[in-house]
């Protein structure tokens, strides 16, 4: 009986296992950056250019809870989107949207803190410039966010490591569904508790691989807009 | 019915700011009213950045108060300042302006004409889609200026405008900012370069540590220097 | 920009709200062990089900007990455990319908080929794991309430051991899965359980082999239960009893026997075998 197939062997042949997995992995990691952008750099650019009472225990809980445990995270979401819980009767239990929602909310955390410094950090160059003109919090959050575009990307790419690292939260509210909910992290831990450790590390240098390749065009598209914009 | 509102003059009455133990302005009383440019001169470290910055408002004095129009807290609408780095947005030079025309509440339509209008004065008019950030020295500093001027400003602050200018850019800017004083807009300027004073100045107000030293207009501060400092910095003595 | 951020919002709405509507179209969920799922039995047979009714089967595997409580809180259409006792209280408590039997397979006790307890080539599990807790050899239990893990304390029981109070330092639990509990044994050359299914697709063997097999106490009988719709008014009644009506049917029966590794037979369909 012919050994089963190593994890190139797969690459080679275009098993569609495989790019399904790869693909999901990416759609539920991307989709959980781009949540967690939408909702963690403007509130990071907030905390950094508004002044109110508590702002310093804001920055030290926004920084902590950039360490949140992904398997925490995944059960809170599981016991809010169970059928028994709060928002049961939304049927996201166990599938990729659940995912989604797990890794954006812990992700958010991360782009958010990152933000916070680098906007805090530019805001040191631009205040003068900005309070001449008398412009207002919401006016100063857009303007520095957009003129942080590019360094804003590293921590986009952070939040990016995270999801598509972490294995915790995913499997929790996805349940690990071959053909449905099945990621790269989740398979590879599948496979290890399978026994089957030289696919496991195949999968392994390929999720490595995918990262790096997502790391190298993220960095040459900021080459290219620094290029452009100055 | 209640009069415009105006920023001028600038009263500065009794100011001090002091930072820490440092004392960078004491007992400072100016007043700034309409007409020709006023200039401030002085050696590194005098005071001059922080002179402007206080009568801007962005700074509060430590002592003494500033009016504007007789109001102690009024906005910089109708006041704009060029810094002596000025910091581009990173976008091209007609965003720059444009940034600066929405800030100022200038309707959308309205915009881009005016922002080639600006480049235009300035001398940037093929510029205007280069990105800010990769103009010279001397072509941001135009920028600047001309970003400053989108809110049609009533007073117009300049922090050594010609400071890392070669002679040719510098002699662009002067020339913008005599076309503005022309217009009735009151230059406030710091400079070290005594011969951009003299060719812009209506009135000299001289700084040395903090203080005011002498105050004239500029043909009389220049041929009769009042003052043993102001002899001294004339014929560039006064280092610090 | 602003818009093209409102945009981006939308669509984000939109992935999250669109796609769970499609996924009900003739999908159940059901709730399964590791141990089922290691063997492979699902790939097998689950193609095999969507053939015949164009149902999507997608399983969720997790230990016995988590996969009880999936079914008491509603998470899962159909579960399909191994834990008699267990399964007729959860349908006694009013969580499921009626629970049908399906099939078996057995328990072997695996071992280092040092065999520090001696047992090698007994046929008695009791006597076996007597001589283990008398030799204090290494021993690895799942220790996760699974199926595996309840018939393992059945089985201290039967040979006259109260695990609780005699476990000393050379009985380990992990709180893991049968290919975990397997690895770690393999690992630290440690007696264990494990279901004959997933020995016999497990590639990380080291030292381990096959000590005890064949006593009766190593049988572990799998049974299928309907979510109680009762309880759980969104449970897909008519597709979770269309997978269990094709379970126990002849064609279902047939899919289960003909799942084969190394050409060895892993599970033997017995849903109609009285009193299973």
């Amino acid at each position: 009986m012919p050994h089963d197939p190593s994890a190139l062997q797969l690459i080679l042949s275009g098993d569609p296992a495989l790019l399904a997995i790869v693909r999901l992995s990416l759609i539920v990691s991307l989709s959980a950056v781009a949540g967690a952008a939408l909702i963690g750099l403007p509130c990071g650019a907030v905390i950094a250019l508004a002044r109110f009472p508590g702002r310093e225990l804001a920055i030290v809980i926004l920084n902590a809870l950039m360490g949140l445990p992904p398997v925490v995270v995944g059960l809170a979401v599981y016991l809010l989107l169970s059928r028994s819980g709060p928002l049961g009767s939304w049927g996201l239990l166990f599938t990729p949207q659940a995912m989604v929602i797990a890794q954006t909310i812990l992700i958010t955390p991360i782009i958010a803190a990152l933000a916070r410094q680098t906007i805090e950090d530019l805001w040191l160059e631009y205040r003068d410039e900005l309070a001449a003109m008398d412009v207002g919090l919401a006016g100063r959050v857009a303007t520095l966010l957009w003129d942080a575009r590019f360094s804003l990307v590293t921590a986009l790419l952070a939040g990016f490591g995270r999801a598509a690292a972490e294995v915790g939260a995913v499997i929790i509210v996805g349940g690990n569904i071959d053909g449905f909910t099945r990621t790269m992290t989740t398979a590879i831990a599948l496979e290890t508790s399978k026994g089957d450790l030289p696919l496991a590390m195949g999968l392994g240098l390929i999720l490595i691989t995918i990262v790096v390749i997502v790391n190298a065009l993220a960095w040459g598209m900021r080459r290219a807009g620094e290029r452009l914009a100055g | 019915m209640r009069a415009p509102l105006t920023d001028l003059p600038i009263v500065l009455d009794e100011v001090a700011v002091i930072v820490g133990d440092l004392t960078i302005l004491d007992d400072i009383s100016l007043t700034l009213a309409a007409g020709f440019p006023t200039v401030l001169i002085g050696p590194n470290g005098s005071g001059k950045t922080t002179l402007l910055r206080l009568a801007m408002g962005l700074l509060q004095p430590s002592r003494g108060r500033v009016t504007w129009g007789g109001r102690a807290d009024a906005l910089p609408t109708r006041r704009a300042i060029v810094f002596q780095r000025p910091v581009m947005l990173r976008r091209s030079a007609a965003d720059n302006i444009r940034y600066a025309l929405k800030a100022a509440g200038v309707a959308r339509a309205a915009r881009t004409a005016r922002s080639t209008e600006l480049l235009a004065l300035v001398g940037l008019a093929e510029l205007g889609e280069r990105p800010a950030r990769k103009l010279s020295g001397g072509e941001q500093q135009r920028l600047a200026l001309a970003r400053a001027l989108a809110k049609e400003p009533q007073v117009l602050f300049l922090d050594e405008p010609t400071a890392s200018l070669d002679p040719a850019a510098s002699k662009a800017v002067e020339d913008v900012i005599r076309t503005v004083a022309a217009r009735g807009i009151k230059v406030v300027m710091a400079t070290h370069d005594l011969g951009c004073a003299k060719r812009l100045a209506g009135d000299i107000v001289l700084l040395h540590r903090g203080l005011i030293v002498e105050t004239a207009a500029a043909t009389t501060f220049f041929s009769q220097p009042a003052t043993r400092e102001a002899r001294a910095f004339i014929a560039g003595e006064l280092l610090v | 920009m602003t818009i093209r951020a409102i945009a981006a919002l939308v669509a984000y709405a939109l992935l999250l709200i669109a796609s769970p509507a499609q996924a009900q179209n003739k999908s159940i969920v059901v709730a399964s062990t590791t141990s089922t799922q290691d063997s492979g039995l699902f790939g097998h047979i689950l193609p095999l089900f969507k053939t015949a009714t164009g149902i999507d089967v997608r399983v969720v595997a997790q230990g016995t007990g988590q996969a009880l409580d999936t079914g008491r809180r509603g998470d899962a259409d159909v579960l399909f455990v191994h834990a008699k006792a267990q399964e007729e209280k959860f349908v006694a408590d009013g969580f499921g319908v009626k629970r049908f039997p399906v099939m078996y397979n057995d328990f072997v006790l695996m071992g280092p080929k040092s065999d520090p307890a001696g047992i090698k080539s007994t046929s008695d599990i009791a006597a076996a794991l007597q001589a283990i807790k008398t030799k204090a050899a290494p021993f690895i239990s799942r220790g996760d309430r699974s199926g595996t893990h309840i018939a393992e304390l059945d089985l201290w029981k039967a040979a006259g051991v109260d695990i609780a109070k005699d476990k000393g330092p050379w009985y380990k639990e992990i709180g893991q899965g049968m290919g975990a509990a397997l690895n770690t044994a393999s690992a630290s050359n440690a007696y264990v359980l494990a279901d004959r299914g997933t020995w016999i697709s497990f590639k990380n063997r080291g030292e381990l082999g096959i000590v005890v097999q064949g006593d009766k106490r190593l049988f572990n009988q799998y049974g299928v239960m309907l979510v109680d719709p009762a309880k759980h008014p969104h449970v897909k009644k008519e597709l979770g009893q269309a997978f269990i009506d094709w379970l126990v049917s002849a064609a279902g029966q047939r899919a289960i026997a003909d799942y084969k590794i190394e050409n060895q037979q892993l599970f033997f369909p017995n849903a109609n075998a009285p009193g299973a």
